[in-house]
């Protein structure tokens, strides 16, 4: 038997990638006490596991993020947090998860441990387990210290039709919270702006809130999560499978001051900052003040709100009418935002 | 939000659109060019255009950095980044311009150049720090607004004694390039262009003014008989730019007024002019996309910081490029059309796929016009 990791000052090399005794160590002392559960624990080539009763959800995401470490959260947690949510969307229960890690040479065994210990409180929170996991090492410079694939397995019960097809005229549009502070946060803590704003992720699971609003009986049309390209790309998204119009109103849209001051000073538009604990979600308008009580009798919904509405269809799919009367096109963006120079 | 929120109330707006409606009843039309691209921006984000009466045309101006340079410049970025050894670092907004045969920065990248998007010159000053065997050369644009930040990392280099970073300088200037939009007769060009730009009035800079000072553009009103309102850019600022313009206009006043008085002053900031008189000298003549050769219209390194001069380190050549021959950058840059009027605005040209610059850029007016302009058809049909 080996010495035991030094988790302090140790860092991973090439040999804790080869598959032997040192990778199985990594496994043993870094992933496994955060991650146990006795499907994982049994360390079978597969996990087994019993088909519960309705449809299968799967959804799966791969996490890049830089800085790793962020206000609100970390690589970690939004692991979690990003496939869950994704599988809750469709008004599934998230139930198991798979996680892959690609990890470069000389990451910090510390950075490894406190990264599988914030994944493991993520998924306890969000009540699932990862029954299955991988991890590769690749050279210094071919990555950037760790990234994450997660895929997440959920049911959904035969009733539940939620779908970005199903938006029709006349519906509301209720996001679940302010917008845009996860995306914020992320740009805010980069270290060349050197901007000192109190801004934290939104970065949650959202499974409660989703079952509290599928309990209330409420048809839900459409129902996304506005991860990357924000609200307006999710919107603009559901706009077009459905092939209907969308209008929102500046003035309905929650966003915090520091999200805006962030927006403000970089030039970038905060609807199309990243939420990784908010929802958007269609329903018929008479359904809309109930689903609203609902979500806002939820912790994770307190300050839900109704933003805007469903229209018939029309060239353009999202309009955004500012509190002046003016109106603007929200439209599907070409690749980054990228901060004016002028 | 504090000095954002009392600019965007929506009681003052529509006061003033009611005030701007019934001043420019006087005349059939007012033509009024906002000349700095952020201006464009703000327009066409808080839908403004559409609120304005039908007599009030808003005709986009040059004012936007990453338009106006020209193809030549930005193949020779594209080659100087490809060069061994060299990191090149760029503002994001730059690594999607098209150069010859729609060779972009970003695909430079995507090929194994060294190319780094950061936003402050002073980072480009750090990585060649930190990378003391490689060439880090800065690819320098904007007007008078970052141009100091570029004299700054200029002379934090020389003192730190950092010898690898370079700066590809092409920062241009303001004044000679409206004088060009307003000496313009409209003599070179095609159809719609005969008789130039003919504008009564222009939303003068206001980050540049902030700088530069509100006295840089009296020649404006004094030979060109043309009123100047220096405005901000939220959409009170904008309005009462406008209704400004209006008044001056009514009033046959052709003056130099400023309503972003909280942030420009008439001397401007003499500390970044001072730093950029140290650093940088007038360039004899510089290319413009859309103008052409201007002279005295862009600044270079002095002969102090020749050392850190990436163009006379690299001997940097310019072949003769031209632009898409469908693309009509250059009409739009000197307020002779619409972006809606090149033939392929929309169609082939997108912002997934610029054929000119002014598809690129944020502030760019055809990417404006694209993202946004469709508010005016909602505006009127609904």
């Amino acid at each position: 038997m080996s010495r035991r990791l030094d988790i302090e000052h140790g860092v991973i090399d090439m040999s804790f990638g080869a598959g032997g005794m040192a990778s199985a160590q990594l496994t043993r002392e870094i992933f496994a006490p955060e991650l146990s559960n006795p499907i994982l624990d049994r360390m079978e080539d597969g996990a087994v596991i019993g088909m519960p009763s309705g449809r299968l959800v799967v959804s799966t995401d791969s996490h890049v993020i830089s800085p790793i470490f962020f206000p609100g959260g970390d690589i970690g947690s939004l692991a979690i947090h990003g496939s869950v949510n994704d599988v809750s969307m469709m008004g599934a229960t998230p139930l198991y998860m798979s996680v892959g890690f690609i990890i470069e040479e000389g990451t910090p065994f510390s950075t490894l441990k406190r990264v599988a210990e914030s994944m493991g409180r993520a998924a306890r929170d969000a009540g699932v387990s990862i029954v299955a996991a991988d991890t590769k090492v690749v050279k210094k410079g071919e990555a950037d210290q760790l990234y994450i694939t997660s895929t997440c397995f959920g049911v959904v019960a035969e009733d539940v039709q939620i779908g970005a097809d199903r938006a029709r005229e006349g519906d509301s549009v209720i996001v679940s919270g302010f917008i845009g502070d996860h995306g914020a946060a992320v740009l805010a803590c980069r270290e060349e702006f050197g901007m000192k704003v109190d801004l934290q992720s939104d970065s949650q699971s959202l499974g409660d809130l989703v079952a509290i609003m599928l309990a209330s009986g409420v048809d839900i049309r459409c129902m996304r999560d506005p991860t990357r390209g924000g609200l307006a790309t999710s919107l603009n998204e559901i706009a077009a499978t459905s092939g209907v119009g969308i209008e929102i109103n500046e003035s309905a849209v929650p966003v915090r001051e520091g999200v805006r001051a962030v927006s403000e000073l970089l030039g970038l538009d905060s609807l199309y900052f990243a939420c990784e604990g908010r929802l958007a979600v269609i329903c018929a308008a008479k359904d809309a003040d109930r689903l609203l009580a609902c979500m806002q009798s939820h912790p994770k919904g307190e300050h839900a709100a109704i933003i805007g509405g469903v229209t018939g269809k029309r060239e353009i799919p999202l309009i955004l009418h500012s509190t002046f009367g003016g109106s603007r096109v929200v439209s599907v963006l070409t690749g980054d935002q990228m901060p004016r120079i002028c | 939000m504090k000095f954002i929120d009392e600019y965007r109330d929506s009681t003052l707006v529509r006061s003033l659109l009611e005030k701007i409606t019934k001043a420019a009843s006087r005349r059939e039309s007012y033509r009024l060019m906002e000349f700095c691209g952020g201006h464009t921006h703000a327009f066409y984000r808080y839908g403004l255009i559409p609120l304005l009466p039908d007599s009030i045309e808003m005709v986009h101006g040059p004012g936007c950095p990453v338009c106006v340079l020209p193809i030549s410049r930005i193949d020779a970025a594209v080659e100087l980044a490809g060069r061994e050894g060299v990191i090149f670092c760029s503002y994001g907004d730059m690594l999607r311009v098209p150069g010859s045969n729609g060779k972009s920065l970003l695909k430079a990248k995507a090929e194994g150049a060294d190319i780094r998007m950061i936003y402050s010159p002073l980072d480009a000053v750090k990585i060649a720090g930190q990378n003391p065997d490689s060439q880090v050369i800065f690819f320098a644009v904007g007007f008078e607004t970052t141009a100091p930040a570029t004299a700054l990392a200029l002379k934090q280099a020389e003192q730190q004694k950092v010898d690898n970073f370079y700066v590809f300088c092409n920062h241009v200037l303001t004044p000679p390039a409206m004088q060009a939009v307003l000496d313009y007769d409209g003599s070179s060009d095609g159809e719609e262009a005969g008789d130039g730009c003919l504008i009564d009035g222009i939303v003068g800079p206001g980050h540049v003014s902030a700088i530069i000072g509100s006295g840089a553009y009296s020649f404006v009103a004094e030979q060109n008989r043309i009123p100047l309102v220096i405005s901000g850019f939220e959409p009170v600022d904008l309005l009462e730019a406008v209704l400004m313009l209006v008044h001056q206009i009514n009033e046959g006043r052709a003056e130099i007024e400023n309503q972003y008085a909280r942030v420009v002053k008439a001397e401007g900031n003499p500390e970044a002019i001072r730093l950029m008189d140290e650093v940088f000298e007038l360039h004899g003549s510089f290319e413009w996309r859309g103008f052409g050769m201007l002279a005295n219209s862009a600044q270079k390194l002095s002969s102090t910081y020749a050392a850190f001069d990436a163009e006379l380190q690299y001997q940097v050549e310019y072949p003769k490029a031209s632009d898409h021959k469908a693309c009509r950058c250059a009409d739009v840059l000197r307020g002779l059309i619409q972006p809606e009027k090149c033939s392929v605005f929309g169609k082939v040209c997108r912002p997934d796929n610029p054929l000119g610059a002014c598809m690129v850029s944020s502030e760019g007016a055809c990417a404006a016009a694209y993202s946004y302009g469709g508010a005016m058809e909602v505006n009127h049909g609904s």
